[in-house]
């Protein structure tokens, strides 16, 4: 049946090289009307590459790019303009959006589409077109609505009339759920069915088995650059997918039986004044013991920020106490925690886990740049800070150029690495990992729990903050859940199952949710 | 109190939009650098440019008019030495500007030495006379304000409604708006991100180089060394100040020029009681504090000096 449908689109043998890397190598890929492809691979696959290289952002070193004209022949696309792939019908949702936040919506929609030297813009017919768009597909959205107001999943929707009000027959998106809550991504797909369902043709880039195996009609799994299978969806298991992207069998992490020790972190009622519930903790009292992992959930903004800046340090409580081994934490400096013991995987590695533009023996020093170890009065010693490094790469495997290569170089899964590397250094006593594998592929999430697993049995206490219930459910021996900056007591998780979770979660007590 | 007297007598107001008018041209074209997320630092030896071409080109027999033409074209070879540096090369645009400006200023005192080897004194033009337009220049106060000044000052007041409805109501001042804020926006929707760019850097150091001509060809009659006196880097502080919008430029603009005049005539009222330079630091004072209360919280185009390179990584 599938093979009745007309091609729409057609990528033959596309190469491109950054340097000595080889992002896609020879990729073969056929698309054809009303279906749902997804391209799965693990970061660094070569995903995004390709679906830039369709929609001209990057020129391809070898191959070309065939897409179906109004009479379903199929013509070569000029390589390198995305003013000829929005004019073939071939629309892309990328990952950052491209969107230019102070202006409204439908500026954002509008930009490009009208002749560039007409001397005023008629926006009724636009209006018209997207309100009928809107209710077609139904993607609402304030069209005077200035971007920065919106929320994330808002601007997706922003991103996807973008392309549907140029008729796109073709739909690229890059990642689409990275930013979205489960309920988000539900309904993203809906809509892309629907969508589908009236003709277009869409690509979507993950790394997710979930939404892959869900959502798509048809999978092409990259690795290292090449297609390494392709198979219809409704056939396909998710161990075999996922080996598939991995290359090697995938050995899920084991939480051994484990008894806690003595108390490592006691947080006493402690509050944050904040200037949102984001950002304040109301009366807070927390025990984590050595040898175990206590999982803190909860839907995000719930004050999950404010519980790991106060144990990094950034913060200083407003009340209550603190105590790290019996001792009261009284400096309030993330410099101090990190002497005091106290290993820190922030939540966004770009922003607060790494200088982009530093080496990697610069980042994974920078925690302790002011010890004896890299530094003798005042002067940096590189060879210590190289080695370091170097030991980190070889254990952690990370994969990059070198330590001195800058470390914005790497992939998601390999940063994160690098961070982890930073953090465990030196055998911390306590962890505190915030969304420890957002944003990363199947087998660096794997050696992320791996890690922080090792780390429980050598005797450290881990407080883990995520949104990943699995992930909660697969690590923590309790867990505790964040509502309106209040952190209700942590559970044993072998007592806990997914209903209750959520509905604790959603604000109820645990006790009345048990009964 | 006669220091408020100043403030309502007519003289004072013509005298400041007289002073804001080069201010006004240059604070224009900055701002649809800006816009489009270039900074101009080379503004300062561009008005030196259009001061020296303006009035050079009506010494050597050209027209008044044909004399503003020649200032915007030497302005806007200027900017598009800047564009290519700052857009296609993508290099520093602090450095680029200032090299720039060094580079416009020198050119200048080059071209007055060559073709004047031997002068003393700059020799003088006909500037542009006061308007006088029967009617409107004899109504009661606002005649005089706006209608008994040259036709530049005219000019720039247009331009700046010009250039408000460029930005905000036509396709390409959206497109410039954007490009300014997210290049990558404007790429996904299949327009040229450097074409724009270096188009707005040319088109608006055209307009900065009228600020010059103004100087040399209607507030004086000739070209001097020193003669535009930090003003361009006033219109970039005053660009700010209008959170890049054209309408408070016009404001800050003329807001300036009126801390100018008003320090004029506060002089003769205080006399010799105060040292003079104490009343010329006043307007930049004045402006400093004004940038400081209005402008705490500007939005500034978010991509103002980041280079845009396609296919980098």
């Amino acid at each position: 049946m599938t093979e009745t449908r007309p091609i729409v689109l057609e990528l033959r043998t596309i190469t491109k090289r950054f340097g000595p890397l080889v992002a896609n190598d020879a990729v073969d890929l056929v698309m054809r009307k009303g279906e749902i492809l997804a391209l799965l691979g693990e970061n660094g696959a070569g995903k995004t590459t390709l679906m830039n290289i369709l929609f001209g952002h990057y020129l391809a070193d070898a191959g070309e790019v065939l897409v179906a004209d109004a009479h379903g022949g199929l013509q070569p696309l000029p390589p390198g303009s995305p003013h000829a792939a929005l004019a073939a019908g071939i629309g892309m949702v990328h990952q950052h959006f491209t969107l230019a936040e102070n202006l409204t919506v439908l500026d954002n929609i509008t930009l490009g589409t009208e002749p560039l030297f007409a001397l005023h813009r008629s926006t009724r017919a636009a209006r018209a077109k997207l309100e009928d768009l809107m209710a077609r597909s139904g993607l609402t959205v304030d069209l005077d609505a200035t971007v920065a107001r919106l929320a994330v999943g808002e601007r997706q929707r922003i991103e996807i009339l973008k392309a549907l009000y140029r008729d796109a027959r073709i739909l690229v998106l890059d990642e689409p759920t990275a930013v979205l809550t489960p309920q988000e991504s539900d309904g993203l797909f809906a809509t892309l069915r629907a969508l589908a369902a009236q003709g277009l043709s869409v690509v979507f880039i993950s790394h997710k088995l979930n939404e892959v195996v869900s959502a798509s009609d048809r999978v092409a799994v990259l690795r290292g650059g090449r297609k390494v299978a392709e198979r219809e969806t409704a056939g396909a298991d998710r161990a075999t997918l996922a080996e598939l992207m991995v290359g090697r069998p995938i050995a899920a992490s084991r939480r051994e039986p484990r008894e806690p020790g003595r108390t490592v972190l006691k947080l006493d009622a402690v509050s944050v004044a904040g200037h949102d519930v984001r950002t304040r903790l109301a009366s807070v009292s927390l025990d984590l013991r050595e040898g175990e992992v206590v999982g803190v959930a909860g839907v995000s903004g719930n004050g999950q920020t404010a519980l790991a800046s106060l144990v990094c340090g950034l913060v200083a409580p407003s009340a209550g106490t603190m105590t790290l081994l019996d001792q009261a934490l009284t400096e309030f400096d993330p410099g101090a925690f990190v002497a005091a013991g106290i290993g820190r995987i922030p939540e966004d590695r770009h922003s607060e886990g790494v200088v982009g533009s530093m080496s990697i023996a610069e980042n994974v020093a920078l925690e302790t740049i002011g010890t004896e170890r890299f530094q003798t009065g005042g002067f940096l010693k590189f060879g210590a800070m190289r080695q370091a490094a170097e030991e980190a790469i070889r254990g952690y495997e990370i994969k990059c150029p070198g330590p001195d290569a800058p470390i914005r170089l790497l992939s998601g899964g390999n940063m994160q690495k690098a961070i982890l590397a930073r953090a465990l250094d030196g055998a911390p006593k306590l962890i505190i990992a915030n969304q420890p594998t957002r944003g990363l592929d199947v087998g660096a999430v794997a050696e992320v729990h791996r890690r922080l697993l090792a780390a429980r049995m050598r005797g450290a206490a881990v407080l883990l903050i995520s949104e990943d219930l699995d992930e909660l459910f697969e690590l923590s021996d309790r867990i505790a859940v964040m509502f309106r900056s209040r952190l209700t007591a942590a559970l044993p998780s072998a007592g806990l199952d997914l209903k209750t979770l959520g509905l604790m979660m959603a604000g109820h007590d645990p006790a009345e949710v048990a009964a | 109190m006669e220091i408020f007297d100043i403030l309502v007598t007519v003289s004072f107001w013509v005298a400041a939009l007289r002073i804001a008018t080069p201010l006004i041209f240059g604070v224009t074209g900055a701002l649809l650098c800006e816009r489009a997320g270039v900074l101009n630092l080379g503004i300062e030896g561009i008005m030196t440019v259009g001061a020296m071409t303006g009035w050079i080109t009506v010494h050597l027999g050209g027209s008044l008019w044909g004399g503003v033409v020649a200032a915007m074209a030497m302005g806007a070879l200027c900017g598009l030495v800047l564009a290519v540096l700052t857009v296609k090369l993508g290099l520093s645009q602090h450095v680029s500007g200032l090299g720039v400006t060094m580079l416009a200023t020198s050119a200048s005192y080059f071209t007055y030495r060559v073709v004047l080897p031997n002068a003393n004194t700059p020799p003088r033009i006909q500037p542009f006379e006061p308007l006088n337009i029967p009617g409107l220049s004899d109504l009661p106060v606002i005649g005089p304000i706006l209608f008994q000044q040259t036709a530049l000052t005219l000019l720039a007041i247009a331009l700046v409604a010009l250039t408000a409805w460029f930005l905000n109501r036509t396709p390409l001042g959206l497109a410039l708006r954007a490009v300014g804020e997210n290049p990558a926006a404007v790429e996904a929707q299949g327009l040229d991100v450097h074409r724009l760019r270096m188009g707005a850097v040319v088109a608006g150091s055209a307009v900065m180089a009228l600020g010059g001509a103004f100087l040399t060809m209607s507030a004086f009659n000739a070209f001097f060394f020193e003669m535009v006196a930090g003003r361009g880097w006033i219109c970039i502080a005053l660009t700010v100040f209008a959170s890049w919008r054209p309408g408070k430029a016009l404001i800050g603009a003329i807001l300036f020029g009126a801390f100018d005049a008003f320090q004029v005539r506060l002089q003769q009222v205080v006399g010799g009681a105060v040292p003079g330079q104490v009343f010329l630091m006043i307007p930049y004072l004045l402006s400093i504090v004004a940038l400081v209360v209005w402008s705490r919280k500007a939005s500034y185009p978010k991509a103002l000096m980041v280079p845009y390179i396609k296919g980098q990584r």
